[in-house]
């Protein structure tokens, strides 16, 4: 392949004010970060409630979770993000689906639609995780917290989900990367993401080669970063002998 | 203060307890054994409401543990539990195993649940442990401590199941040694065992228990010297044989 590399490109101005290209990519990977941090809030909040719920002795929440996991884990990604934003407004009020859609910036109502829709459904799996995480304290945990008169509530927060935590950081983990990565669908909704970013300027400059170099670069370094800090947080929390009970 | 009549239980089709009745006075010392299967874990978990029952009732201090409207937590925060498998919470300092519940479910203060559990440590002889995690104790060691949390609560009575079975020859009479000196202060306790020399010593009575039934409810010196079924004679011959 005869092709010139160009890397001085992102120093290039946009021609928009003093902006250079590279400034692009850092707005965009903004957004993605931004993005991604408010979906794994939803995901885990919610995902943590669902996987407890799995885990209940009544049969209606676990139910209800269970039907919240399949719907959510078996409609792909890309559908679920063009219900959330060009569907879901249509069934609000009308006050809010005008508010939605004229009032909010078009960027504003965007990143909305992408962090719910992306926190829904990451919370599916989160919740699977956590089910998981909890199933696999032997029993007598449990049981042993009730017998001291811990209360439903009590027994989760206290003594189950801590142990279960624990024991799914690494699945968690990449979850969490996968929200980083998954976020790139924003670019389909025309929010100006770390993806958008990246076709823009390859648009603009005809670059493409080292615009598609740089984004896998920083989604690369960035996802990089964040399993070491997972690492670091599995290593801090770390407890003498608990994966070994959890065993038992 | 423990009253059980005429208990059934079913899982599904199959019967683990059937008609179960006895009593076990204040300060008494009831020993329950018999083979694997026979439903004595399950009896004793009945007692606190960790396994429900379908038929009977089980009286605690005046509390019917079957009963909807019964509260069963604040039931089961003044009858003490020690399993077979410890059940230390792994995720916790000792000291917090052992102010844990006294916190969230007595409302003691901080100190005031230290305290306590340090003091009930020391009993158990392992203040040094403190601060320790439980992955980090024996065994025997992790029992002991699990005895001192269920004694932080100021429990009426004490149920033990099997406290000894998952425990290394050597570990065993360290624990024993505790219960004994709990039945000699008086403590009312249940003690599903199949270590006979502990119940020579403190036991009041023997239950024998085979398929879900009591068989035999005798007082000790009856059941060892005399035992009326000829399942428990049985038992008692292989178990004290060797």
């Amino acid at each position: 392949m005869n092709y010139n590399w160009d890397w001085s490109v992102f120093f290039k101005s946009t021609g928009i004010g003093s902006e250079i290209y590279l400034d692009w990519f850092i707005a965009g990977l903004g957004w993605t970060i931004a993005l991604s941090l408010s979906a794994w809030v939803i995901a885990l909040l919610l995902g943590t409630v669902l996987g407890v719920m799995r885990t209940l002795p009544g049969r209606f929440a676990a139910r209800a979770a269970t039907v919240y996991v399949e719907l959510f884990r078996n409609v792909p990604l890309l559908v679920q993000l063009f219900i959330w934003y060009f569907i879901v407004p249509d069934w609000l009020p009308e006050k809010i689906e005008l508010w939605f859609k004229q009032d909010l910036h078009p960027a504003t109502s965007a990143f909305i639609s992408v962090t719910v829709c992306l926190g829904l459904f990451t919370a599916a799996r989160v919740c699977e995780q956590v089910r998981t995480g909890i199933q696999a304290l032997p029993r007598g945990q449990s049981m042993a917290a009730y017998a001291l008169g811990l209360r439903l509530p009590q027994v989760y927060r206290k003594v189950l989900l801590p142990q279960a935590f624990r024991i799914i950081i690494p699945p968690l983990t990449s979850e969490f990367l996968n929200v980083f990565k998954n976020s790139s669908v924003a670019s389909l909704i025309g929010l100006m993401e770390l993806l958008a970013q990246t076709k823009q300027t390859a648009e603009f400059t005809a670059n493409l080669f080292e615009a598609f170099t740089l984004a896998t670069v920083i989604y690369f370094v960035l996802n990089m970063g964040l399993m070491l800090v997972m690492r670091t947080v599995e290593k801090r929390v770390r407890v003498p002998g608990l994966i070994a009970l959890g065993g038992k | 203060m423990i009253s059980i009549q005429n208990v059934s239980k079913w899982y599904g089709d199959f019967q683990v307890l059937s008609d179960c009745s006895t009593e076990v006075q204040k300060g008494e010392v009831v020993v329950v054994c018999g083979p694997s299967g026979s439903g004595k874990s399950t009896l004793i978990k009945c007692v606190n409401g960790l396994e429900p029952f379908q038929a009977g009732t089980i009286v605690v201090n005046g509390t019917s543990v079957g009963a909807p409207k019964t509260d069963l937590p604040k039931l089961r925060s003044r009858v003490g539990m020690v399993f077979q498998h410890f059940e230390l919470f792994p995720h916790l300092s000792i000291t917090d195993n052992l102010t844990l519940a006294q916190r969230k479910v007595l409302g003691r203060k901080e100190d005031e649940a230290r305290t306590k559990g340090l003091a009930l440590l020391d009993r158990v002889g392992l203040s040094a442990h403190a601060a320790k995690f439980p992955g980090q104790l024996s065994g025997g060691q992790q029992q002991r401590v699990a005895i001192a949390r269920a004694l932080a609560m100021d429990p009426i009575a004490m149920l033990f199941d099997e406290p000894t079975s998952a425990l290394d020859p050597e570990m065993i009479n360290e624990v024993l040694d505790v219960m004994v000196e709990l039945a000699r202060e008086g403590m009312t306790m249940m003690v599903v065992t199949h270590e006979m020399g502990f119940a020579r010593k403190v036991a009041n009575r023997v239950i024998f228990m085979d398929r879900g039934a009591i068989v035999e409810d005798a007082a000790k010196d009856e059941f060892f010297g005399s035992p009326r079924s000829e399942r428990a004679q049985a038992f008692l011959s292989k178990i004290l044989s060797h």
